[in-house]
């Protein structure tokens, strides 16, 4: 199967029948100013998926979702988000950026960070009223980071930011949600608590595109997988798409071949 | 100390300086907060040296030494300075720092050629105004006590750097409560708030437009040592002080507050406390004032690195 066959398949928003789909890229291009960061991509998100975007470091994954929310400079290509472009349906989409990103010394406590998440419906000048904060807390509690709420950001450990920051987009009430790196040096208790909560979010209808790195809890938590080195590789649901020779074009050299030997048969013997 | 605020010279002397230099540290100490918690406090440094070309430019078109004029041109160099900074950082891919360093040596340069080719060296441009203004010559003869600031001929009398710092620090802080809510999701998280829809770089841009503003119209009445000082200081001390951003602000106006209070009383009256014969530059004890607060909040600040429940 080939990329662009995939892709075309994939493009929901040419079927007359069905809503345009969440996330449709088509011939992305986006350089930095050097070599392009991501050459030609094709993409389309399936409705109500959850969706892992897989490859090496480097491989412009953290660019296609900048892409997506409009802070990559994208040189060639078309983005739709639910068959739109991104100025207006800005309010469906919440973003999650990766966790090195921001400054932790900020004078912000974990409720301040997830009041930003309101912004949509505060705008600029609206009064953060009792509803507004029990909202926040709403969200706080359904990360787990409820008892943190008035805790400074820069004193948390790096899961707890985490979830902070899903608390953010959770604000958003978005019907697509773009997380970059959720499950990012996070513990197996954690990582469980974010991903019951993408899962929440997908029963609810929501479309989940995340970056993940772990080949091995791929299967588990995502139904569907974009493979990226630069130019997209592959896309499809995960059974299908993460076979060895996909990985192997994805991460080349990178990835030894007994190490992608041994996650199929960590998932062969799993299916049995 | 009591009988002198009582006295007429009080009003006359020492009232307008205190309230120029309060205002002044206000206007400055309002954008240094997000300036410092952006990692461009050296901003503040960068604008009070570019603000020399801009005068010089002024005068060479008016011809005449008059305020208006060189606080447009002033504000002009400011902002040219502000847009080339960003632009060399975006293009030649140079950290903040070294990029304000490239921006304000030059101007700072091409203002003192500027100055010597022109002529317009027996202007009255000397480096020592530049560095400690004027703030003790900022007297209100008109006045004959408290009760001229009622008197609306005697108010018409007040020196003009009162009413523009008032009207500056005003504005600046009108626009820092209206945009409050943009200006702080874009300064802490710069891409989230574009995915949000934000104008981060028009917002980043109006900051330092803002910080232009308030460092020519403080410049001119109080000298660029205090400028700078008070574009860190009192935001710096404040940090130290609390976890909130409201509370860090609001902190940063009273030190600054405080700084332009205590540091004309100290310079005006200290050295006779003291028996010594004169007086020291104010400018100089207000910038020392937040230097000596922000000392102080690094020691003792409940929010210092490592107090308290920091992790
Ligand atoms: N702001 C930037 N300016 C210049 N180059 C950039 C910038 N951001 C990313 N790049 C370059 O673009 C390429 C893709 O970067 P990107 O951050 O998208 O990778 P990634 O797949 O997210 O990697 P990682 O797994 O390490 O997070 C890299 O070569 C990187 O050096
Ligand atoms: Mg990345």
């Amino acid at each position: 199967m080939t990329a662009t066959a995939t892709a075309r398949e994939g493009v929901f928003a040419s079927d007359p029948d069905s809503r345009p789909g969440p996330l449709v890229v088509s011939g992305l291009t986006v350089s930095y100013g050097r070599a392009p960061a991501l050459i030609g991509v094709d993409l389309a998100i399936a409705p109500g998926s959850m969706t892992a975007i897989v490859g090496p470091n480097g491989a412009g994954k953290s660019t296609l979702l900048k892409a997506v929310i409009g802070v990559a400079p994208v040189v060639a290509g078309d983005i739709r988000v639910f068959g739109e472009t991104l100025a207006r349906v800005r309010d469906r989409v919440a973003y999650v950026p990766q966790r090195a990103s921001v400054d932790w010394d900020f004078p912000a406590r974990v409720i301040d960070v997830v009041t930003m998440g309101l912004y949509r419906e505060l705008g600029p000048f609206g009064f953060v009223r009792r509803r507004h904060r029990e909202a926040a807390m709403a969200h706080l509690d359904r990360v787990g980071m409820a008892d943190f709420a008035q805790r400074q950001i820069g004193q948390l450990s790096g899961g707890q930011q985490q979830r902070v920051f899903l608390a953010r987009a959770l604000a958003q009430k978005a019907d697509l949600y773009l997380l970059d790196e959720p499950l990012a040096g996070v513990d197996a208790a954690t990582e469980r608590a974010v991903v019951a909560v993408l899962h929440g979010l997908r029963a609810e209808g929501a479309c989940i595109v995340a970056v993940h790195h772990d080949l091995a809890t791929l299967r588990d938590y995502f139904d569907h997988v974009a493979l990226i080195n630069r130019r997209l590789v592959a896309q499809g649901p995960t059974a299908e798409t993460l076979t060895a020779e996909n990985l192997q074009r994805t991460y080349g050299g990178l990835l030894a071949g007994t190490q992608i030997g041994r996650i199929e048969i960590a998932y062969a013997a799993r299916e049995r | 100390m009591l009988d002198e605020i009582f006295s007429p010279q009080f009003v006359q002397l020492s009232l307008p300086p205190i309230l120029i230099g309060a205002l002044a540290a206000i206007a400055c100490a309002l954008p240094g907060n997000f300036l410092v918690l952006r990692r461009q406090a050296l901003i503040g440094d960068a604008i009070s040296h570019v603000v020399l070309p801009g005068i010089v430019v002024a005068f060479l078109l008016t011809g005449r030494v008059s305020t208006w004029p060189m606080m447009i041109g002033a504000t002009v160099a400011a902002l040219v300075a502000a847009i080339l900074i960003e632009a060399i950082r975006r293009v030649g891919r140079m950290e903040p720092g070294a990029a304000m360093g490239v921006v304000f040596t030059a101007l700072f340069a091409f203002g003192v050629l500027l100055l010597e080719q022109s002529g317009s060296r027996n202007v009255h441009l000397d480096v020592e105004h530049a560095l400690y203004g004027n703030l003790e010559s900022l007297i209100w003869l008109d006045a004959n006590g408290w009760g001229s600031l009622f008197d609306a001929r005697a108010l018409a009398g007040l020196p003009p750097e009162l009413p523009r710092l008032a009207i500056v620090a005003a504005l600046i802080a009108t626009a820092t409560a209206l945009f409050w809510r943009p200006l702080a999701i874009s300064t802490f998280d710069e891409s989230y708030a574009q995915s949000i829809g934000l104008p981060t770089r028009l917002i980043a841009f109006a900051l330092v437009a803002a910080a232009a503003v308030a460092a020519v119209a403080a410049f001119e009445a109080v000298g660029s040592i205090i400028v700078i000082a008070m574009f860190v200081c009192p935001p710096a001390a404040a940090r130290l002080m609390t976890d909130r951003l409201g509370a860090q602000v609001a902190w940063s106006l009273l030190f600054a507050v405080i700084s332009a209070v205590a540091g004309y009383v100290i310079a005006g009256y200290g050295p006779l406390w003291f028996g010594l014969p004169d007086a020291v530059s104010a400018a100089g004890m207000i910038a020392t004032i937040s230097g000596v607060i922000l000392a102080a909040a690094c020691l003792w600040g409940p929010r210092r690195l490592g107090a308290g429940s920091a992790a």
